[in-house]
């Protein structure tokens, strides 16, 4: 690990526009920083300046940026109102891992493209202009949407992707200000600056993610991984489905370890309301997801499986 | 280079001035520091759980956080769950039940089991709780799931398994 000076932030000012690298849980960074992906002259530790509350706000709730997973999968008010958000966080890492990592360094954690955790092998994420040697390389793990030919990696998270589903914000403190963007447009897809995985600029924090009002109906997060526990997803999807008297009346989707961000695709939830469930029905709402799914040798295998994953979440969802 | 603030880390009771080199994590703290050697090094990458200590009575990896980060914590290890002479009820069962073959992933397991059994009481959900906002069942699966942050190459988990659930029952302290 190379050298860097460690200060510890005493509040949120400190950390606004500090010309460091943030540091919470650790879990993710740390893991960089040994590997030297990730080479700060300085952190920032940001462990001490609260933001580690869960506060009802509306009909919604407030999740500070620097709860825990484990507490927040926890809270009795966000296993009561939003069960999915429990579940996606849960299906994620390892009880060890989650009493550490954060809110907002799980919105931030890094692909887990082997190339990018390499620092020997070409990566445009890493080292920009270098080339991607997941392109025809070993790219099981790699999107199928959303890619360009700069970079194919996924942002391999869970709880993000039920956040997605749940249509949360994320609100930002910066040095000029704070600002609010949904959930949805927080992480980006690669296009030619693939170094890039969200649209935090240099400066800004995290302070919180906003949830909107719970959802009647059911919540889902389904996962498909290599084992049972503690491993990444290879897909996964998040759903919260309302029927009324046979119909649907409010669909919204989000996948997981497919792209570059958690996917949505607005088209799909359109597709789905006003129609009564069926198995034709789940057919066309997985070809419009995949109309665009482009495999790479190693990955093509998620296609079919992203298929029938969706159609395993819908059919649990609207199943009497 | 700008002044590393101290932190002040208590492990099993006693309290220690943290003043080095940033870099160190917690682990390497322990074991080069402190010379408690029962935490092991198996991946130093989070992917094992060989590491496992408990900071103010929760489960972590000491592999993946910074010692300088810890001021004002209280670290258990192995050695302040039970010497030889004085064995806690997890170490107990797991001697009895011949809960490890190597044993090198055996102190991170029990320390991971401690506070599991904590975790389980005060109501936490797990991946596999049939309704995460309900009361979790305390059945093979459950307990599986829980500790599948501890990896063991030996494969002594069925034995692990017996041994956590011989303590959860008899509802000793851990
Ligand atoms: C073995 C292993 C298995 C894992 N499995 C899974 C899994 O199955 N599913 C899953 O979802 N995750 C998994 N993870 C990833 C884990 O969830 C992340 O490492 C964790 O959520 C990161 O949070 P942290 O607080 O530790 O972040 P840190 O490591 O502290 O930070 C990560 C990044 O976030 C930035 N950051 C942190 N806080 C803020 C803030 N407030 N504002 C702006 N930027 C900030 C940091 O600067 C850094 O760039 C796994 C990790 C490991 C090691
Ligand atoms: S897929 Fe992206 S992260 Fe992986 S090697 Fe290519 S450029 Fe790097
Ligand atoms: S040594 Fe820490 S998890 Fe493997
Ligand atoms: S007993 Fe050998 S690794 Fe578990």
């Amino acid at each position: 690990m190379k050298a860097f000076d460690y200060a510890r932030a005493a509040s949120l000012s400190d950390a606004v526009g500090a010309p460091a690298c943030l540091i919470a849980g650790g879990t993710n960074l740390l893991d960089l920083m040994k590997l030297e992906v990730e080479t700060p002259s300085a952190l920032m530790d940001i462990t001490r300046i609260g933001l580690n509350e869960i506060t009802a706000e509306g009909d919604g709730l407030r999740i500070g940026a620097l709860v825990t997973n484990a507490a927040c999968a926890a809270d009795p008010q966000v296993r009561q109102g939003w069960p999915l958000l429990s579940r996606a966080i849960l299906a994620g890492a390892s009880p060890q891992l989650r009493n550490k990592a954060t809110t907002a360094g799980n919105l931030c954690q890094r692909t887990r493209c082997s190339y990018f955790m390499d620092n020997r092998s070409a990566c445009n994420k890493r080292r920009p202009g270098s080339g991607c040697a997941a392109l025809g390389g070993i790219n099981r793990n790699h999107a199928i949407l959303g890619t360009s030919d700069a970079c194919i990696a996924t942002y391999p998270g869970d709880m993000a992707v039920a956040l997605a589903a749940l249509d949360a914000q994320v609100k930002i403190e910066g040095p000029g200000g704070s600002r609010r963007i949904p959930l949805r447009e927080f992480h980006r897809l690669p296009g030619d600056d693939p170094s890039r995985d969200n649209v935090l600029q240099p400066g800004e924090v995290i302070t919180s993610v906003l949830l909107p009002a719970p959802v009647e109906g059911r919540q889902i997060y389904r996962k498909v991984r290599d084992r049972a526990s503690y491993a990444f997803a290879l897909v996964s999807v998040a759903a919260v489905l309302r029927i009324e008297d046979g119909t649907i009346v409010q669909a919204q989707l989000a996948f997981g370890s497919i792209a570059h961000k958690p996917w949505t695709d607005p088209r799909v939830d359109t597709l789905l309301v006003g129609e009564r469930p069926s198995k034709a029905l789940f057919d066309k709402a997985a070809d419009l997801l995949l109309e665009g799914a482009q495999g790479q040798g190693g990955n093509d295998f998620k296609i079919p499986l992203a298929r029938r994953t969706l159609a395993a979440v819908l059919a649990e969802a609207t199943a009497e | 280079m700008a002044q590393t603030p101290a932190a002040r880390i208590a492990v099993n009771g006693v309290s220690h001035d943290y003043k080095g080199d940033p870099r160190r994590s917690l682990l390497d703290f322990l074991r080069r520091d402190f010379g408690l050697t029962g935490t092991k090094k198996g991946c130093d990458h989070g992917q094992c759980g060989a590491c496992t200590v408990m900071v103010n009575g929760r489960r972590i990896n000491s592999c993946l956080t910074l010692a300088v980060m810890h001021d004002g914590d209280e670290v258990t290890t192995i050695e302040g769950l039970g010497m030889p002479d004085s064995l806690s009820a997890l170490q107990k069962a797991f001697v009895s039940h011949d809960g490890f073959q190597c044993g090198y992933c055996t102190p991170g397991q029990i320390c991971s089991a401690a506070a599991m059994i904590e975790e389980i009481r005060e109501g936490w959900p797990s991946f596999v709780s049939v309704d995460v906002a309900g009361h979790a069942r305390l059945d093979d699966e459950e307990i599986r799931e829980r500790m599948s942050g501890n990896l063991c190459r030996c494969g002594a988990y069925a034995n692990i398994l017996a041994a956590i659930k011989e303590v959860m029952e008899s509802g000793a302290t851990s």
